[in-house]
């Protein structure tokens, strides 16, 4: 499958991240790493980016990381749409010290918005 | 987080427990400070575990007593703030104040068989009387935006919505002045 795993640096994309690195070295995914610019996140960009490669690399599987600008919900489903993916991975939200799950503004967007599946990890 | 709104009024005096009320249902209900007994740990376990799922929010409480009992030793540390609505000695509900940096989030419980009752007023009504006792200047909590009834409950004891950008509400109260008030 051609999956698109968007990532911004916040801990529960890390494990979107890591979840889909997995599968993809199973399932044989066409996959795509897109790092995209959370105004929530504190990583610097460049920081997600190489952690990207490396969990590509340690899995031994062959996908692109790439650095995405601009708004970052509308810039992947605009990717998934022209490239012709047919899944979106995102960070399923952030938890609160309470345990409270939220789901971001990135997450809402491409929900809403997106027509492929979306699959949000927990 | 700290950025994070607030009220810049600060609340009016909330009563502090122990609360004893007559509910709706002709019940007697007492609201009281968890102080970490045992008894009351296992009768929030037990609560929980009989908790109607369609009653969960954003994930909590968790299903099944081993997830429900990690999640309690979390919200029950003693840097936490808890108190209980007791039906006799059964645990009708349940709300806590979590630190979070210089602010708390807020969460109540109220179980099915005790819900419509007027003991979530109460019980949230004694647990910020109990964090204004011990100081805590904000609270803050997040709520699904389609569950009104949550909210207007939120809006009746006098939280402000900071955040209605999301899925759900960030709303915020300001219990007591900001120990670090000067320095903004």
């Amino acid at each position: 499958m051609k999956v698109l795993c968007g990532i911004g640096g916040s801990d529960d994309s890390f494990r979107a991240l890591d979840r889909t690195v997995e599968r993809a070295a199973v399932a044989n995914d066409d996959l795509t790493i897109a790092v995209v610019e959370n105004p929530d996140s504190s990583v610097d960009p460049e920081d997600v980016v190489e952690r990207a490669e490396a969990a590509v690399a340690e899995a031994g599987i062959d996908a692109e990381v790439r650095q995405v600008e601009g708004d970052p919900g509308s810039r992947l489903v605009e990717i998934a749409e022209r490239e012709e993916f047919e899944e979106i991975v995102l960070g399923g939200g952030h938890t609160s010290p309470m345990g409270k799950i939220t789901i971001g503004s990135i997450a809402e967007f491409v929900l809403l918005n997106a027509k492929t599946s979306v699959t949000l990890v927990r | 987080m700290s950025d994070r709104r607030y009220p810049e009024a600060i609340a009016d005096a909330f009563p502090a427990p122990p609360i004893e009320f007559t509910d709706r249902e002709d019940r007697a209900v007492e609201i009281r400070p968890y102080e970490g007994s045992e008894a009351g740990y296992e009768s929030l376990v037990e609560m929980y575990d009989a908790f109607d799922p369609a009653d969960r929010a954003q994930g909590i409480p968790p299903g099944g007593e081993t997830r429900i009992r990690e999640w309690l030793d979390a919200i029950l540390d003693e840097e936490c703030l808890n108190v209980i609505a007791w039906c006799g000695d059964e645990a009708a509900g349940h709300a806590t104040l979590v630190p979070d940096g210089d602010a708390y989030e807020l969460a109540i419980f109220v179980h099915q068989d005790y819900q419509r009752a007027g003991i979530g007023t109460h019980l949230i009504r004694g647990l910020l009387g109990h964090g204004q006792a011990e100081g805590v200047a904000k609270v803050w909590l997040t709520v699904e935006r389609w569950n009104r009834a949550a909210v207007a409950l939120y809006k009746k004891i006098g939280f402000e919505t900071s955040n209605a950008e999301s899925f759900e509400l960030e709303m915020g109260l300001r219990l007591n002045e900001d120990p670090d008030a000067d320095e903004e």
